[in-house]
């Protein structure tokens, strides 16, 4: 073995990129299979173009050492593909041969994923017409021929209010053999324009990267710039985060609850849980005026406190939610009829999640440990966080218990954080960003980890940012998941991933 | 004759759109909420009677065809049935047969014109309600067999008359529960119902009824939104007669009971609906199959 020992970093690192070693693709790619072997996952994997080829960066996690370590190499034209060895890559090697034109060799599933014109002025590799936007959706889609296999299309419009998508199935009567999803409708280039930052439109750039997950990429970005900024912000400002990134995993998690109870007709949860929702997004409101939170989170601090009489009162409303959200929950876990519907539908195989990088709560409902509060602790869970929730069964019910538990676990955590409020400021002035460096944050959104990485250029402007949401790495659990599955059972699993279509396109 | 004709179809076409409505307005007490006017259904027949026709260039007659029928048939068939102590406009031995075979000509068509818009969800739709419902005839046929061994006559207005009360008291009230109950799971198909269908679900690869309709617009899905509301009604008066045989003898008392049993049948498809969650859809199937065997059950105690 002569692969380099890659550098190890803990989430909120900065290193400068001299301190880099630039390997060669071989020695990259050995060190990175190996890197996976010995229990690391991708977190995130990109790449930067030069004048001459493209860097590629991987970022892998290894959670139970809390550590993150970072390879680099550089690129030409094509390379050997590591899907085939390493399956969780399949979608970040496809996103790099859209956004520069390379070509990753021997990739299996070598299909666009957003839909776009290549970054940089290289020729498409999939040949679509130079100069003119490609059409999403427009590709050769997985087939299985046969007399009595049909195919059914569902989507970009679908008969819901729901984001765009396109779900291509293959069934055999009721029974699905294949889904394939493609997704791009929603490209707005937000890593592109990010380019040259931080602009004054940044922020609000990234709080509607996914806008259900405002708080996540917020404070993502936020710790981000903290830590390209060499500062950190005040204890205040990171428990009014950490509050508000539980405010918002509890109203997600309700309406999740909600929705899944209606997908399988299940009146009374559905309509109690989707008030509920509205009460917690509330608590946001009034805390910083957005029922999203847009505006709360800010590089060097919060843009609003929570003072004056604000603490008691979230206190007492929360006491009496908590206990018309265990109502409304229990109700629908308890009836044998929505049990039926909810087990055994939808598997996932643990091994399958753990090849596919899945993270958040459609991993921790296949058994597998995956909480950034855990693992790499920002902000006021450095030490803070013992209680990740994990689900054994990987069905529909594994993935609705961890949202029911987590529901309960994330009104307990208020309850302390609002218990013990530090005192101080709530923001403090960022200095300028460092120049040449890559840094790295993590943040446990409430579907799951989201991703932020920056390198800055000489003169500490933004050169590429990457931005991984959640459902970047969960989708394609969703189409194992509806594997020899009944088809009127797609709605229920779409549901109990519930999946940002937004955030995956950018 | 013409006056008993006219109240006939007078209370159908008046009344029926209201059982929908106090369904909803059940439902939305279950979920706390105060829910849509009890005239709802009604308002929006009217709001749909006032748009225009829209038809896909690729549809043919068939596609219009569906809806007209299903708007139809309910009619017919409502002439061959007593509504509650009133009887039949029209009444002949064998009857029976032409009611059950009514539904199935406005289910061929309905199939025929989700099937004419070439759309892989209603041929998924179409081909769902096919089998269930040639799942559920069985079981009414069950259902009428039971109750002509129990009357002297082949027709709906002699199997539906003054008799079922003495019938309810003698051994064969155990056979007219067990039919109660397989006609109750029988309407909820047909109707598309929960636990077997939801009516208001927006999800198109579970739809069964809805989405062999998705298609249709104005006028077009007013008239099978109606013929639904018929169709409910038809196939409840059968259960609301079985369930509640007495009769006063003066027909305003009697038409009112009527209307009362049905608001109260549409009361209990609410509960039902509000308390359950839908099947998942191989087990529809098996429940309709489970339906059949207890009518089987109740002719085998009626016929000893």
């Amino acid at each position: 073995m002569n692969n380099a020992k890659p550098l190890r970093f803990r989430n909120g690192f900065v290193v400068p990129l001299v301190e880099l070693p630039h390997l060669d693709y071989a020695e990259f790619s050995e060190s990175l299979l190996a890197e996976v072997a010995a229990d690391a996952r991708i977190a995130s994997y990109f790449g930067r173009p030069l004048a001459d080829g493209l860097e590629i960066y991987a970022i892998l996690a290894h959670d139970w050492n809390g550590e993150l370590s970072l390879l680099r190499t550089q690129v030409n034209g094509s390379f050997p593909s590591l899907t085939p060895l390493c399956p969780q890559l399949h979608l970040f090697e496809r996103e790099l041969a859209e956004q520069y034109g390379v070509r990753p060799d021997k990739h299996p599933w070598l299909k666009p994923v957003r839909f776009h014109k290549t970054w940089i002025d290289a020729a498409d590799i999939w040949g679509r017409p130079h100069g003119k936007h490609p059409v999403p959706g427009d590709m050769e889609f997985y087939r299985v021929d046969g007399e009595e296999v049909h195919e059914v299309a569902v989507g970009p419009v679908h008969a819901g209010v729901i984001e765009p998508g396109h779900f291509r199935f293959q069934c055999h009567g009721e029974e699905v053999m294949h889904l394939e999803i493609s997704l791009g409708y929603q490209h707005r280039g937000i890593e592109q324009m990010l380019i040259g930052g931080p602009h004054p439109s940044t922020i609000y750039l990234l709080e509607t990267s996914a806008g259900d997950t405002t708080v996540g990429h917020a404070t993502a970005y936020s710790q981000l710039l903290e830590s390209l900024a060499g500062c950190e912000s005040p204890l205040r400002a990171q428990a009014i985060r950490a509050l508000a990134l539980e405010l918002e995993r509890l109203a997600n998690h309700v309406g999740d609850i909600g929705a899944l109870a209606g997908d399988v007709g299940f009146l009374p949860t559905a309509s109690f849980c989707g008030r509920l929702r509205g009460d917690y997004l509330n608590l946001t409101a009034e805390l910083c005026g957005s029922r999203f939170g847009r505006g709360l989170v800010r590089p060097g601090g919060v843009g609003f406190d929570l003072d004056g009489t604000l603490p008691q009162t979230f206190v007492e409303r929360l006491k009496i939610l908590k206990r018309e959200t265990r109502g409304a929950i229990d109700l629908c876990f308890d009836a044998p009829s929505v049990l039926a519907r909810f087990e055994g539908t939808g598997l996932v195989r643990t091994d399958d999640a753990e090849a596919l990088g899945m993270v958040g709560v459609a991993a921790r409902g296949c058994g597998l440990v995956r909480d950034a509060r855990l693992h790499h602790p920002f902000g006021i869970w450095e030490g803070g966080f013992d209680t990740p929730i994990i689900e054994l069964d990987g069905d529909v019910f594994a993935r609705g218990n961890v949202r029911r538990r987590e529901i309960n676990a994330s009104l307990e955590l208020i309850n302390q954080l609002l218990r013990g409020l530090p005192q101080g400021p709530i923001s403090q002035p960022l200095g300028p960003l460092a120049a040449d460096s890559l840094a790295l944050s993590l943040c446990e959104g409430w579907r799951g980890e989201v991703v932020h990485a920056a390198i800055t250029d000489a003169v500490g402007r933004i050169d590429r940012y990457k931005i991984v949401d959640p459902s970047f790495h969960n989708w394609s659990g969703l189409s194992m998941a509806m594997r020899g599955q009944q088809i009127s059972d797609f709605p229920l699993c779409n549901k109990s991933f519930n999946l940002s279509y937004c955030g995956f396109d950018l | 004759m013409i006056i008993r004709l006219i109240l006939h179809l007078a209370l159908l076409l008046l009344f029926a759109p209201m059982l929908n409505g106090i369904i909803i307005k059940t439902k939305a007490l279950f979920g706390g909420r105060i829910g849509a006017p009890l005239l709802q259904s009604y308002y929006d027949l009217a709001r749909l009677w006032r748009k225009g026709f829209v038809f896909s260039r690729t549809t043919t007659w068939v596609f219009l065809a569906g809806p007209v029928v299903g708007l139809t048939v309910p009619l017919l068939a409502s002439l061959l049935i007593p509504f509650g102590a009133l009887p039949a406009p029209i009444s002949f031995e064998g009857d029976l047969i032409l009611f059950v075979y009514l539904f199935a000509l406005s289910r061929f068509f309905t199939v025929a014109s989700a099937l004419d818009t070439g759309s892989s969800f209603e041929g998924m739709g179409a081909a769902r309600e096919v089998t269930f419902s040639c799942l559920a005839e069985p079981t009414l046929l069950f259902v009428l067999l039971v109750l002509a061994r129990l009357s002297d006559g082949l027709s709906l207005d002699t199997l539906l008359g003054s008799h079922l009360l003495t019938a309810w008291h003698s051994d064969a009230g155990a056979s007219l529960g067990l039919i109660l109950v397989c006609l109750f799971l029988v309407l909820l198909v047909e109707n598309s119902r929960i636990p077997f269908d939801d009516p208001n679900t927006h999800l198109e690869l579970t739809m069964i009824h809805e989405v062999m309709v998705l298609d249709h617009s104005g006028p077009a899905l007013g008239m099978i939104l109606y013929g639904a509301a018929l169709k409910m009604m038809v196939m409840g008066a059968l259960l609301v007669r079985l369930a509640f045989p007495w009769q006063t003898g003066w027909w305003l008392s009697d038409a009112l009971m009527f209307l009362a049993g049905l608001a109260g049948l549409a009361v209990l498809i609410g509960v039902v609906e509000s308390i359950m969650a839908r099947l998942r859809l191989p087990r529809v199937p098996q429940v309709l199959v489970g339906t059949m065997l207890l009518s089987i059950f109740a002719l085998v105690l009626v016929l000893r």
